[in-house]
């Protein structure tokens, strides 16, 4: 690993104002950071440990009724917080279907929502060839081993997916990231804080220069009794996701009254299922079929990846039927 | 990373290079209002960029407090292993992919090859040389990993043992005081490759020390 200077600030703006000095990185769990530090990927000149600043950890209530989660928060204990638990279980499983517990002890929400993609070579510097690592070098995965790559939104620049699982729940889950910077604070849907890669796959997500994240709030919604976390890797535990569905229904009399489906382990961000067909009738079979067959109607699988189209069909109606249940 | 190596050509140790710029940097480089607001800043310069400086760094590992002269890139691993010679606590693949370096950092289990040292100042850290208790007598699950013969090669035990007790603990402190499967102990003890495949009698240990309550 590089050497780097390391500071450790007690409050945001002074962890603003050490993260403007050039070569800043903030870090926080670090176990993607590390790792990928570990590589030479990522090479800062300065680390600014934000774990001291206070106020960053807490899981509450807002008035209105939505759930904070500060950036800080880690996944373990957001797992199992009670406010979690019960009111957004699809998060708390999802967040359990990720990583380990020794990592999800140190992962923090901020920081899953920063973590790079774990394609072989964007973090293999064997590869030269990586518009992520360095943009114009061009894209190894295009004709190399693309079995974990993206199938939906990619683009000729970079295929690469987003391995957050957290990430796929939050956006099923309409989730705003709350933003800070010397300039104010803004707030954002985690949809559209994470990017495509289009023209700029270096660019993971639309955190400005500047800013930090201070928490993510879930809205309130009707969604706990019916839902489900589905995660397809290819061992039972431990591993990123081929993919992953998160299936959230509002059921009131055996009728969908609102639905949010979310596809995970297929393109750069998390992708969002148009499920406008599902509204106003039964969940049955034929309205699964049209809605998975729709989903993936555009999809560009690659040599090593095609099995991932039927895949993610298949995943759709079975998250749905078992959030259905 | 050793603090003794000479420069050569120059007669200082490192240390001693490290320290003189240390006290330079602190004077000249850190710009002003951050000092008093950030508690704690291991930075030099050279030529406009900053550069990492070693200090001293205080551990407490094993209810033992402890002193070390560090760079902030190393790991928590790497300062138990090398720096305090607490070599039971072992490297696998170094990438957190592994377990083998599972420490508890205020009881709650990591791996520590992700983790740098000087992020850790003001824990209390276990590694598997602190599990038994100061009379010598082995913690309950080590007992259980002897009684089922829960690993081969050994290599893993250390983080294996360290995960397990975290994960007695955890169960423990779940007010929803989950029974746990075989199932469920496997996909708790997952974080830890075992690649002899002692999994069987490792499961077997964790479900005696839990059903012990």
């Amino acid at each position: 690993m590089d050497d780097f200077a390391y500071a450790r600030p007690h409050d945001v703006e002074a962890a603003l104002r050490l993260a403007a000095m050039p070569g800043s990185q903030f870090i926080a769990g670090g176990t993607n950071l590390i790792d990928l530090m570990k590589g030479g990927v990522e090479a800062p000149t300065r680390l600014v440990d934000i774990t001291q600043v206070s106020g960053l950890a807490q899981i509450h209530e807002l008035p209105g009724g939505a759930v904070r989660i500060g950036a800080l928060a880690t996944n373990a204990d957001t797992a199992i917080h009670p406010l979690i638990r019960e009111r957004h279980p699809l998060l708390a499983q999802a967040l359990l279907a990720g990583a380990s517990p020794q990592l999800r002890n140190l992962a923090t929400a901020g920081g899953n929502l920063l973590q790079r993609t774990r394609c072989y070579y964007f973090y293999d510097k064997g590869f030269a060839a990586c518009n992520k690592r360095d943009p114009g070098s061009g894209c190894a995965a295009l004709e190399g081993f693309n079995r974990h790559h993206a199938i939906l939104g990619a683009s000729e620049r970079c295929i690469a997916t987003n391995p957050s699982d957290m990430a796929v729940a939050l956006v099923a889950l309409d989730a705003q990231v709350q933003l800070r910077s010397a300039r104010g604070a803004r707030q954002i849907p985690v949809s559209d804080f994470l990017r495509l890669p289009g023209e700029t796959p270096q660019q993971d997500t639309n955190l400005a220069p500047g800013e930090i994240i201070m928490a993510v709030d879930l809205p309130p919604n009707r969604f706990a009794a019916h839902s489900h976390y589905l995660k397809v890797r290819d061992r039972a535990s431990y591993a990123f996701a081929l993919v992953s569905v998160a299936a959230a229904l509002e059921v009131e009399a055996g009728v969908v009254r609102d639905s949010r489906v979310v596809l995970g382990g297929v393109a750069h961000k998390p992708w969002r299922i148009d499920t406008q067909g599902l509204i106003g009738r039964p969940l049955d079979p034929s309205a699964l079929e049209s809605l998975a067959g729709a989903a993936l109607k555009d999809a560009e699988p690659r040599r090593h990846n095609a099995f991932k189209v039927e895949l993610s069909r298949r995943a759709l109606v079975r998250a749905l039927s078992v959030a259905a249940a | 990373m050793s603090v003794s190596d000479r420069r050569p050509g120059t007669g200082y140790s490192r240390r001693e290079f490290l320290q003189s710029a240390a006290t330079v940097a602190g004077a000249a480089t850190v710009p002003a209002g951050l000092a008093s607001a950030a508690s704690m800043i291991a930075e030099g310069s050279a030529g406009g960029a900053p550069t990492a400086v070693a200090k001293s760094l205080q551990l407490q590992v094993n209810g033992q407090p402890h002193e070390l002269i560090a760079e902030p890139r190393l790991t928590l691993l790497d300062a138990l292993r090398e720096h305090l010679k607490l070599t039971g606590t072992k490297k696998g693949c170094d990438r957190g992919q592994c377990g083998a370096c599972t420490v508890l950092v205020n009881g709650r289990r990591v791996n520590s090859c992700l983790s740098l040292a000087v992020m850790h100042e003001n824990d209390e850290i276990t590694t598997v040389e602190g599990l038994q208790s100061a009379d010598g007598t082995l913690h309950p699950m080590q007992k259980a990993f002897l009684e089922h013969d829960a690993f081969q090669c050994g290599y893993c035990t250390p983080g294996q043992l360290c995960s397990a007790v975290a994960l007695v603990e955890e169960v423990r402190k779940d007010p929803g005081r989950p029974k746990l499967t075989d199932e469920d102990i496997r996909e708790r003890m997952s974080g830890n490759i075992c690649r002899c495949g002692a999994y069987p009698n490792i499961v077997a240990a964790v479900r005696e020390v839990l059903e012990r309550g």
